[in-house]
């Protein structure tokens, strides 16, 4: 049917002060204004949140799961980027 | 469990080798506890037994603010009243949470929606029956959601990420609702006398419905193997009442209560209750619409419906309103 379905918005919810926003679902609503409103009841009904941001989703783009290889492997073989790669005498201290 | 009797392909779980290969390095991401997630390939059979499972979940945990909202006006103190909203409001955001998961399955919400009211998806059997008393109230939050819970624990564990998350959600709230319903057990049945009475009553009659919301004994269920071997259901249906029972009876017996089963014992040897079945005949007369309250339900969900189409559209000609005059004035400004 879907004759004047409200369009639907993620969710993402800043739960402390400091931390980034988090998605934390989505849901229906006729504007951002709306959406925002929506969300505080939907998603901080128990002192969840202190920051809401809303988006339309389907402005949301993302990779496809068929690409997970090209995308992340590459980092695979660069153990180098990690701090624990080098080992560093414990005579030269906290490093 | 809000989610009773859902079908899956119906043919038992498809052996390895008739597998495709797609298939069984999807099973394998399953027997390997990895979660799936929107746009990962999944076999359509899964897709659409979510759908069945998550929707009915959805369209159950929305139909039940009913039965509940019934006593919103008429709590005893004030106190209670803003427990019992918040309660009721709670239900309401499982409702939501769990469409959004459907949703990323691809279905819309007012296709959902429409299914509830057309009949064709079902909600859980205990929301036809009704709330008499006050302290239906308590058996309701005590019994409906301590049954739900039982389920819901394990489904945190489920394969679909979406459905797991909204599990967890939910399940992190769903303690104060049976907590608070035990509360008001508590406390009718420490009241006078005919307090105690009405106590014993709710139990009475919500003691076998409770039973039934788990669903027939479903180890000879071709749709429950299926739906294990994917684990969207974690447990079978026996196994979750038994626990329920086992959990249920010294809850009863610190209230003072009786379970209204002659024939409940201990049983020493398998270390759990023995009990007796609910009257399946009536559970599925209550599936097929002839609870006490299957009407009224139906009529509520469809009034709510009808009566808020000019509300949505209200909102959805305003929203487009302000969309064109912020366009105009950006226009304008040029």
């Amino acid at each position: 049917m879907t004759t004047n379905e409200w369009p639907l918005w993620e969710i993402f919810i800043r739960g402390q002060h400091g931390l980034s926003h988090r998605h934390v679902g989505s849901l229906h609503a006729p504007d951002a204004e709306m959406a925002i409103k929506h969300a505080r009841d939907v998603y901080t009904r128990r002192n969840e949140g202190v920051s809401i941001w809303v988006a339309k989703a389907e402005n949301i783009a993302a990779s496809a799961p068929s690409d997970k290889g090209p995308l992340f492997e590459p980092s695979n073989d660069k153990v180098y980027r990690h701090p624990t790669f080098f080992d560093i005498p414990d005579e030269a201290g906290h490093m | 469990m809000y989610a009773q009797m859902v079908k899956s392909t119906g043919q038992g779980v498809k052996p390895r080798e008739e597998m495709s290969p797609q298939e069984r390095a999807f099973q394998d991401r399953i027997d390997a506890d990895q979660k799936i997630e929107p746009k990962d390939w999944m076999p359509d059979a899964y897709r659409k037994t979510l759908i069945r499972q998550i929707g009915q979940h959805a369209h159950s945990e929305i139909v039940g603010q009913l039965p509940e909202g019934n006593w919103i006006t008429r709590a005893p103190t004030l106190e209670r009243k803003a427990i019992l909203l918040a309660k009721v409001q709670d239900e309401a955001g499982h409702g939501l949470y769990l469409y959004c998961a459907a949703e990323t399955l691809g279905v819309s919400r007012d296709e959902l929606t429409q299914d509830l009211l057309s009949g064709r998806m079902k909600y859980s059997s205990i929301f036809n029956y009704p709330t008499l008393t006050w302290a239906d109230m308590g058996a309701v939050g005590w019994l409906v959601d301590g049954a739900a819970i039982m389920n819901q624990v394990p489904l945190q564990r489920t394969s679909y990420g979406p459905y797991s998350r909204a599990m967890i959600r939910i399940c992190k709230e769903e303690s104060f609702h049976q907590r608070q319903g035990y509360d008001i057990m508590m406390k009718m049945a420490n009241g006078s006398d005919a307090q105690k009475k009405m106590a014993q009553d709710a139990l009475n009659r919500f003691w076998y419905p409770s039973l039934m919301m788990f669903g027939p004994s479903d180890k000879e269920s071709v749709h429950s193997a299926q739906s294990m071997a994917w684990k969207i259901k974690i447990n079978t249906n026996d196994e979750l009442r038994q626990k329920f029972v086992d959990q249920t009876v010294p809850q009863a017996e610190l209230l003072g209560l009786s379970i209204p089963d002659p024939d409940l014992r201990w049983n020493e040897e398998r270390g759990h209750y023995d009990f007796s079945e609910p009257d399946w005949t009536e559970f599925f007369d209550v599936l097929r619409g002839a609870g006490p309250c299957n009407t009224d339900r139906m009529a509520a969900r469809r009034n709510a419906w009808d009566d808020g189409a000019w509300f949505r559209d209200g909102l959805m000609a305003h929203a487009e309103k302000k969309r064109a005059r912020a366009a105009a004035a950006k226009t304008a400004a040029e």
